[in-house]
């Protein structure tokens, strides 16, 4: 180094400027220009004072032009995307999930209405069942009925036509007796014995 | 300076150059410089990124859209998390100081562009804004309770003037370690960029034999080049991260 | 000694303060390793913790290299 004093102030100069560039740029640069034009290739580049005022002028201009641009105009645009779709995709959730309510109603209904269909269904069964079976049963009373009517007036007339038979065995009896005795004995007998007479042996 | 003339300077890349002078104001200079080019430069990008990303505004994002978007809720996600739903009233600056480093960090990867973020100054001037906005929302949110952040609980009282000594000084100690390590991180892997480069030209002067040995630092340049790419991207995201969590300091000094 | 010489010395001894920084993010990761393999269902949620971690401890290697740079260009 060839002005190791004014290299020795710079290098102070360049750490206080480190911690506050804002002030310490400002004071110490007059003093530093004038060594540096003649060796400014030598100077090291980010310790080099005199650029440091244009540094912070330009720093401050991008930096505050870029966060105008961002808060103003590039974020709200892209988060009113994300924005949007988020919107979009719970809206469209919410919207399935009404649809999905809405067909677990109408599969309730249905069930409800097939299970109503189903408690008439069996209903309309049980009374045809009965109704043909109270008829069935109807008919069959009305039919045991007329047979044992049938039944009763057969065994009438069955009786009957034993009794009449059986009056006439009685009399065909004492005819036949009369005609035996008659022909066997040839005398008269009276019809009142021979009919007592028969009517023993019948009744034996 | 130790570089000879005939070697590659590993330093030039820094050098600030005025493409053209605006004149003397109050005994500084002030010119557009290559510096203040490449700041416009990533402004430019940023906003031309979230602006022709959101421009289609389709349900289903485009490349454009999804890289537009993912920056957006990175950020947010990380306000948030950091900082609350109060804290995103701060969601823009951090969203501007993360895409203003961040680009600027890749910026300064492409050969001959020139990295912003390896300027002390710069560094140094938006940690000292941001340890300044600290303060400020600090006591305008807590009142004179801001000053509980350097006083921990349960310190002995004998011990608390001393901690709270330890506290202010790291509480200082913070814009400087916040713009040395963006500074330092850039610089340093720039230099060493230049360095095995350099390595590459000298060797490839040696004539045959130097331009095989040339591949082993062309491989070495090629692997740090995509080293500085993750460094660009994680520095920018620890100094976002570092700001929310300063910040969280000023919104709740009571940890 | 020459004054040069001494200055490139002292960036030389200055620099080995980055190998502590290499201790220390070295240290992060791999206890983050070591943590995010037992139980790696929390591990997500710790990663930017560890990157802070490794920043802050990067820092202040950088701090030494910047030590050293000033050594070299500006004294």
């Amino acid at each position: 180094m060839a002005n190791t004093t004014e290299t020795h102030g710079e290098a102070a100069a360049a750490a206080e400027g480190a911690a506050q560039p804002a002030d310490a740029g400002h004071a110490t640069t007059a003093t530093t220009e004038a060594g540096h034009g003649a060796e400014a290739h030598g100077a090291f580049p980010p310790f080099d004072l005199t650029t440091f005022p244009s540094q912070l002028l330009w720093l401050t201009i991008a930096f505050g032009l870029l966060y105008m641009l961002m808060s103003r105009v590039a974020l709200p645009r892209v988060g009113k995307i994300i924005d949007d779709r988020n919107n979009r995709i719970s809206g469209d959730l919410a919207e399935a999930n009404r649809l999905k309510g809405e067909s677990e109603a109408a599969s309730a209904a249905y069930e409800q209405a097939l299970a109503e269909a189903r408690r008439n269904a069996a209903a309309i069964g049980q009374k045809a069942r009965d109704e043909a079976k109270a008829d069935a049963d109807a008919e069959r009373a009305r039919a045991e009925a007329e047979v044992s009517a049938k039944v009763v007036q057969s065994e009438k007339a069955i009786a009957a036509s034993k009794a009449k038979a059986m009056a006439d065995v009685g009399g065909i009896a004492v005819d036949a007796a009369e005609g035996i005795v008659k022909s066997l004995v040839g005398g008269a007998v009276s019809k009142a014995d021979i009919e007592k007479a028969v009517k023993a042996a019948l009744t034996r | 300076m130790a570089a000879a003339e005939d070697r590659v300077d590993p330093i030039h890349q820094f050098h600030i150059n005025d493409l053209f002078d605006l004149g003397t104001f109050g005994g500084m200079k002030f010119a557009f410089t290559n510096s203040a080019l490449f700041m416009f430069v990533a402004v430019g990008l940023v906003f031309a990124l979230l602006y022709f990303g959101s421009s289609s505004r389709s349900m289903v994002p485009g490349r454009l859209q999804s890289v537009a978007e993912e920056l957006y809720s990175f950020i947010r996600n990380l306000v948030h998390q950091t900082l609350g739903e109060e804290g995103m009233a701060f969601f823009p600056f951090i969203f501007s100081l993360f895409a203003f480093v961040l680009f600027t960090n890749f910026l300064g990867l492409i050969p001959y562009f020139f990295t912003v973020t390896s300027q002390l100054v710069i560094t140094g001037a938006l940690a000292v804004f941001i340890i300044l906005m600290v303060v400020v929302v600090g006591f305008a949110k807590n009142g004179v309770g801001f000053l509980s952040l350097f006083v921990p609980h349960g310190v002995p009282g004998a011990l608390l003037p001393f901690i709270s000594l330890i506290e202010i000084i790291s509480f200082l100690a913070r814009p400087v370690s916040l713009s040395l390590r963006l500074f330092g991180n850039m610089l340093a892997g720039h230099i060493v960029l230049k360095v095995f480069a350099g390595f590459i030209v000298g060797l490839a002067g040696l004539g045959i034999g130097g331009w095989i040995g040339a591949i082993g630092p062309l491989l070495m340049t090629v692997a740090i080049t995509a080293l500085e790419f993750l460094v660009a991207a994680l520095q920018a995201f620890v100094f976002a991260v570092l700001t929310c969590v300063y910040l969280k300091d000023a919104l709740h000094p009571h940890h | 000694m020459e004054a040069e010489a001494a200055k490139l010395i002292g960036a030389g001894i200055a620099c080995i303060g980055m190998g502590g920084a290499g201790i220390g993010v070295g240290t992060i990761f791999g206890n983050f390793l070591a943590g995010a393999l037992r139980n790696p269902s929390a591990a997500q949620g710790q990663f930017t913790n560890a990157l802070i971690g490794a920043a802050l401890a990067e820092g202040l290697g950088i701090f030494s290299l910047v030590v050293a740079l000033l050594l070299i260009f500006v004294v």
